[in-house]
């Protein structure tokens, strides 16, 4: 039996997609003035089952391989696909969302229907219920991908743990200088905060806050650390490292203000907009500094999504 | 538009993650500094840059972009071919300075602001 969740979520689709996603751009295409015997070639050639007819750029009719086999039995390949054709095309939008779609090959039960753009009327491709199925299973494909099965394991993670306070509590080393292998925590943090089960617009601002974090540990000290501690409410990032501090706070955190020697700025790092990235995202940043000691970073990010 | 169609439209060269050109772009965001792309890139976006090492791919995997455009005719750095590859991230390569790319783009209906 099929899940009820399954059931949503591509019902859900159904609404997000529209009939452009899914379509056949490269449509064949007939003539009025073909005979049914060259419709026969081109739908054996293409191995498809029917096909619009088209004179210029306007779609006149439909013609399938169930009117090429009575042609058949009756003998009259060579009379003319305007004779043979049907010509009440019933038709989709390209922007129309797939459940229109969906309805509309329920309801009348053809095997293909061909797409149109809204304001000209002219042929852009078709839709058939394999590129329906075909498209939707993609797209899940996409979605769930293998992190999925992870994920749902994952995100029941506080649910199953018993205690009055929990927190899971992630450490990174950070190499200093070492510009082959920044990014990579932040990478980490992000990855496992995704297979936890975090909203993806917070675990992005958990990730950007701890890529900048990273990316000063790099670039101005020898090396130090990056902690996320996760809480059923919230994630606190701390970077600490034992670097040459900073000397004025308050103007290292004006956007555009860096220190960054410029062969690192040629690389695209220390565009002076690190903290203040970090600030942005973070609904609580505190940063001390003693000049010859090191610098200490800590950012909070609350679980609900900011602006509820 | 997919990254499929913008491929071909603008003739790029795809070094990494071809199969992973299905995706449907949001808009685009063009910059050399990576702070700057994380700050203000958007999800899915495709991201124009000359930049050609490899934590242009971190950027790409932690903001979700959509694929990263490397302008000028300048080659991406071994490693940042394999770090795209396993992040699943498309790199294309252009001939194209960025001005130009940016321009197509929005031409071809690719929102600067999302």
């Amino acid at each position: 039996m099929v899940q009820d969740k399954e059931i949503t979520r591509v019902q859900e689709l159904t609404y997000e997609l529209k009939v452009k996603d899914l379509m056949t751009t490269d449509v064949a295409t007939v003539s009025p003035k073909d005979t049914m015997n060259e419709l026969r070639k081109i739908l054996r050639i293409r191995r498809i089952s029917g096909t619009p007819v088209v004179e210029g750029n306007q779609l006149v009719g439909i013609v399938s391989i169930e009117d090429l086999i009575k042609c058949l039995a009756d003998g009259a390949m060579d009379a003319s696909i305007e004779e043979k054709m049907c010509k009440e095309v019933e038709t989709l939008y390209a922007d129309e969302s797939l459940v229109h779609a969906v309805s509309k090959f329920n309801r009348y039960g053809f095997g293909r229907l061909p797409v149109i753009e809204r304001d000209q009327g002219k042929l852009v491709g078709i839709l058939t219920k394999g590129d329906i199925i075909r498209g939707l299973l993609k797209k899940l494909e996409i979605e769930y991908h293998e992190e999925e099965i992870h994920r749902y394991r994952a995100s029941h993670i506080f649910e199953d743990i018993v205690a009055d306070k929990t927190s899971l509590h992630f450490q990174y080393n950070i190499v200093g200088q070492d510009f082959n292998r920044a990014g990579e925590s932040a990478s980490g943090l992000r990855k496992t905060l995704s297979r936890l089960g975090f909203p993806p617009q917070m675990v992005r601002r958990v990730a950007i806050a701890a890529y900048e974090a990273e990316m000063n540990i790099v670039i101005f000290t020898n090396g130090g650390q990056i902690s996320a501690r996760v809480q059923p409410e919230l994630i606190k990032i701390e970077a600490s490292d034992t670097g040459p501090g900073i000397p004025d706070i308050e103007r290292a955190m004006q956007p555009g203000f860096s220190t960054a020697p410029e062969w690192v700025q040629e690389l695209g790092f220390g565009a002076g907009m690190g903290l203040s990235n970090i600030k942005k995202c973070a609904d609580k940043m505190i940063l001390t500094s003693q000049v010859g000691k090191g610098t200490e970073l800590k950012a909070t990010i609350y679980i609900k999504e900011r602006g509820n | 538009m997919k990254l499929q169609e913008i491929v071909k439209e603008l003739g790029l060269a795809v070094r990494c993650a071809a199969h992973n050109l299905d995706k449907q772009v949001s808009g685009g965001y063009a910059s050399d500094l990576l702070s700057d792309v994380m700050a203000n890139s958007k999800k899915d976006n495709i991201w124009i840059t000359l930049q050609i090492h490899q934590n242009i791919v971190a950027v790409a995997s932690l903001k979700d972009l959509a694929g990263i455009i490397i302008v000028n005719g300048r080659e991406p750095e071994e490693e940042a071919l394999k770090k795209a590859e396993e992040e699943n991230i498309p790199i294309m390569l252009t001939k194209l300075p960025t001005f130009e790319v940016a321009g197509r783009l929005y031409k071809l209906g690719i929102p600067g602001k999302v």
